[in-house]
């Protein structure tokens, strides 16, 4: 067994440790240094595990125990390519955040390292895991961190306010999972995903089988932030500071949807792989739901944070309708996407966390005119905003293409479209933001867009020189770069889907992890995107560039054009809005109609 | 959204939930046939295996130990988390004025804090034999120096439990289970894997690092609880001014 | 018959849930939760248990005695620390909640909205 594997884990957890004891002695440039180094330290590991996994899968079992007669004793981490890059991910988006940090707060306490290390060890046991339960638990240690570091600035009513909202709605979706994990455990006997694989392997899917899954799945789409379970994610992330929304954004949120893929295949494809299509149906069809409302609401925001949240749900929702697909392209196009888009959208809270630093705002309309102060954010919310919206060949094309590919595979051919769409508002939404802030363009006021944030924004710093410390816009610039280069990595599309069809194929794995038989190796499959992809992309493109002007001019279009459009948009808007009210009991009376529904779906899959 | 709305949008998905709940749980095997092969392999194997008494001991400490460890680390984070949200207030446990003033209580009380301190530790040194073990113990323990507190005063309670060196036993407790672990690392076998003599049976020598993981983890669970009950014992000198003297 | 102890844990779950959804206190809404969480270790506890057989401790009893499943007590173990760690921070919340804005109403946090 590979020694590396626990590593990931036990690195950022014991350097948590030691920061509590020699943290308040040592100072906070002690505390940032091991932060970065810890947190550099795990993502080169992670690294590592990715290359090491290429062939097959990394099988640890902790403590030692081995599985006897293909019953497993102890915990297993498995390790293949796919949650190895989103762990190596996970600590590259963690270092980016040290670093900027380090500028970022004027004063904080050994306690943020503390639980941003926690976090970052918690975010790697939940990609690799291949236990139920240690899933669970990892769950659990990621919600517990992030919960404390949302409510970081206890001054303000607003971020308490996001923390509770949070803290109460993922609690629910944790309590979901474990009913779940119950409901398994008393059918199977067993919480290793591959043994329960093969417990269920075969049978038609009853009630307890259908009811297990649809609460698995509802739980980590509760911290995955599909609607109608993301009412949390938009409070949480406008309440948090910037350097913790980095990594709540970029990869928290597409972690929920990781463990869904692994769940369903190594566990429950044996049972419910005749339902394909049924499943496939509702997934993709929950997954569009959400790319479009939160592109929606994300329109409809003037806080730069609450908007990137919205963003994030939209995004939550194309990579649910690729995973829906069922298919290893939509998997590993998915994978991909996660990453590069993940690169973008946490590039693009650091340079909102440059503007709010330097201009002393995260509003967008306060923000008018005053990119100046901030030329290296200026730059990036324009690259990002372009990123989103789609900018072949760069960025998560290669992603896209495996997404259109597979859909018109599976007979969705009208999927891409929908989701070029979505990108085409979040990306408009985004340039519109970065039209106004950095050329001013635009009105100085907007009624269609939402309150103002709360106004404890930090006092502006009075800048030395124009351009902010490095550290301050290093991490930005550079992740916009990644986002970027990820793109033409060679053979990526074809290897990842190699890896995406290894985790797929059932038998094969549950021999590996339960009996050591390694599979053969399989050359890459080669991927012709084919014409389709550029085509929706450059189409989302230019949308994008359409809802940018419209959302900065809309006042000198036609005044019939508008009355018309006031009338039909202006109910649906207001409702959308009145819905995301910020009250938790109307959340969690969401989430219930979620799960209800959600499992009555479920449940007519089984007929 | 009016209460009346959410009331109504709950009354109906909640019928729906518990009928789908109802209908999960309809699947499970009968009460008290309990069939799954993991619960039978682990009580068949683990005395023999590892030497100790208490299988759910071996289960927490050796089996899933690794889960053990993320539970440490989630009372870990979650009393950082407390310390984090409640840091603005300070206050001073030298201007409050609550003794108990009755002296039966205070000397009652204070003899049972003694015997509460010797049953917590009892608990966790026998935890691999007899039910028990390292958390339930150190919740013992932790509370028999916040009857400290009840019985007598919260001078006398703070002094007893400096948060400095409080704040040292957790991060002991927490990082000792995770470096206990990698010793195993470095002595060429998988993390947490089990190491140590085994000594005999029904012994307090047995178990191997059972023992040693059970002593962490009882540690941090005891120091936990202190520093939690300490953090919102601070706020209420804030919270109720009377409290001061 | 055989099923009571998973409906009941069922009813603990969907009560705790409505007094999430209607409550107008923070400290309330808390506990609530704490309610729910109580609903899984009911559920565990019962999947494990064997008719007429003892706890899996052999300390006084020959080992090979039928005993009941030692796994989801462990389960149960960690799900109880988790449900403490949730409380603590919800209850934290709630104090810094009365402090900034007087009121423990979750109804009346608006500060969010849109």
């Amino acid at each position: 067994m590979d020694v590396l594997v626990p590593l990931p884990v036990v690195i950022p957890l014991i350097a948590a440790a030691a920061l509590t004891a020699a943290g308040q002695f040592l100072g906070r440039r002690f505390d940032d240094t091991v932060g970065i180094g810890t947190a550099a330290a795990t993502a080169v590991v992670s690294t590592m595990l990715v290359v090491r996994s290429l062939d097959h899968d990394l099988v640890y079992w902790f403590g030692g125990w081995t599985p006897r007669h293909g019953i497993a004793l102890g915990i297993a981490f498995d390790v293949e390519p796919l949650g190895a890059a989103l762990a190596a991910f996970a600590g590259v988006v963690t270092t980016a955040s040290f670093v900027f940090a380090w500028r970022y707060f004027d004063e904080v306490g050994t306690l943020f390292h503390v639980l941003m290390l926690i976090f970052l060890g918690a975010m790697s046991g939940f990609a690799l895991s291949g236990d139920l339960f240690n899933m669970f638990v990892f769950f659990e240690l990621m919600s517990v961190c992030a919960f404390a570091l949302v409510a970081y600035q206890v001054e303000a009513a607003a971020p308490l306010q996001g923390a509770i909202n949070f803290a109460v709605t993922n609690t629910i979706g944790a309590l979901l999972v474990l009913t779940g994990i119950g409901l398994v455990y008393g059918r199977t006997g067993a919480l290793n995903l591959a043994q329960i694989g093969r417990a269920l392997e075969g049978q038609k899917p009853d009630g307890l089988v259908l009811v297990a899954f649809a609460l698995l799945l509802c739980g980590f789409l509760v911290k995955a932030g599909a609607v109608p379970f993301h009412f949390w994610l938009s409070d949480a992330y406008a309440a948090a500071p910037v350097p913790v929304c980095v990594l709540l954004s970029a990869i928290m949120s597409d972690l929920g949807l990781h463990a869904l893929a692994r769940i369903y295949w190594p566990a429950f494809s044996g049972t419910l792989g005749g339902s394909a299509g049924s499943l496939r149906a509702l997934l993709v069809g929950l997954g569009v739901l959400t790319a479009l409302v939160g592109a929606a609401m994300a329109f409809l925001q003037r806080d730069l944070k609450r908007l990137l949240a919205f963003v994030t749900i939209s995004h939550v929702g194309v990579f649910l309708a690729a995973i829906g697909l069922l298919t290893p392209r939509g998997l590993a196009g998915s994978t991909l996407y996660v990453i590069t888009d993940g690169l973008v959208k946490a590039a693009l809270f650091l340079a909102v966390g440059i503007l709010i630093h330097r201009a002393g705002s995260g509003d967008e309309l306060r923000l008018r005119g005053l990119g100046g102060r901030a030329p290296v954010a200026s730059i990036v919310l324009f690259a990002g905003g372009l990123l989103v919206a789609g900018l072949p060949p760069l960025g998560s094309f290669v992603g896209w293409t495996l997404v259109v590919r597979s859909s018109v595979d599976v007979g969705y051919g009208w999927l891409p479209p929908v989701l070029a769409l979505a990108a085409a508002v979040t990306g408009g939404t985004l340039l519109r933001a970065a039209a106004r802030i950095v050329l001013g363009w635009g009105d100085e006021e907007d009624p269609l867009l939402s309150h103002e944030p709360p106004a404890e924004e930090e006092e502006p710093q009075v800048p030395k020189s124009r351009l902010s410390p490095p550290l301050l816009f290093g991490p930005a610039l550079a992740l916009i770069v990644a986002a970027i280069g990820v793109g033409f990595t060679p053979g990526l599309g074809d290897r990842a889907t190699r890896w995406a069809e290894r985790l797929e194929d059932r038998p094969a794995h549950a021999a590996e992890v339960l009996a050591g038989k390694l599979p053969p190796a399989l050359p890459p499959a080669p991927v012709h995107p084919g014409v389709a992809p550029y085509v929706y992309s450059l189409a989302s493109l230019a949308g994008a560039v359409a809802f940018a002007l419209f959302g900065l001019y809309r006042r000198r279009l036609p005044h019939l054009v508008r009355a018309w459009a006031g009338r039909v948009l202006e109910p649906p808007v207001t409702v959308l809005k009145a819905l995301h009210s910020g009250v938790v009991g109307d959340y969690v009376a969401w989430l219930t109609f979620g799960v209800a529904a959600l499992g009555g779906l479920v449940a007519l899959l089984g007929r | 959204m009016s209460r009346g709305l959410r009331l109504g949008l709950f009354a109906v998905s909640a019928a729906g939930l518990t009928a789908l709940l109802l209908w999960g749980v309809a699947g499970l095997p009968d009460f008290g046939h309990y069939r799954g092969p993991y619960g039978f392999v682990l009580n068949a194997s683990a005395p023999g295996e590892r030497h100790v008494t208490n299988v759910v001991a071996a289960v927490v400490f050796d089996y899933r130990g690794f889960d053990t460890l993320g539970e440490e680390f989630i009372l870990f984070a979650s009393v950082m988390g407390v310390a984090l949200l409640l840091r603005d207030v300070r206050d001073d446990p030298g201007r409050r004025d609550d003794a108990m003033r009755s002296d039966a209580v205070r000397m009652v009380g204070l003899g049972f804090a003694a015997v509460l301190l010797v049953t917590g530790l009892y608990v966790v040194a026998h935890g691999y034999l007899t039910p028990g073990g390292g958390f339930q113990g150190g919740v013992v323990v932790a509370s028999a120096f916040i009857l400290v507190y009840l019985a007598g005063e919260y001078r006398a309670y703070r002094r007893l439990t400096p948060t400095a060196a409080v704040d040292v036993f957790e991060g002991s407790g927490a990082g000792g289970y995770a470096v206990i672990g990698v010793v195993s690392l470095l002595l060429g076998s998988a993390f947490l894997h089990n190491f140590g003599p085994l000594g005999t049976s029904g012994t307090l020598a047995s178990g191997g690092s059972i023992a040693f993981l059970n002593v962490a983890s009882a540690l941090e669970v005891s120091a936990a609880f202190m520093l939690l009950f300490t953090e919102f014992l601070e706020e209420l000198s804030a919270l109720r001014p009377e409290a001061r003297s | 018959m055989s099923y009571l102890p998973y409906a009941l844990a069922v009813w603990i779950f969907v009560v705790g849930l409505y007094g999430v959804v209607t409550s107008r206190n923070l400290i309330h809404l808390a506990v609530c939760l704490s309610v729910m969480q109580s609903s899984t270790y009911v559920l565990l506890l019962s999947i494990g248990y064997l008719n007429g057989a003892t706890a899996p401790i052999f300390a006084d009893v020959p080992k090979g005695t039928r005993a009941v499943d030692p796994v989801v007590q462990a389960l149960a173990l960690t799900d109880v620390v988790v449900s403490v760690t949730v409380l603590a921070l919800l209850l934290a919340l709630a104090i810094q909640v009365q402090k900034r804005t007087e009121t423990l109403d979750p109804d009346e946090l608006r500060a969010m909205r849109g």
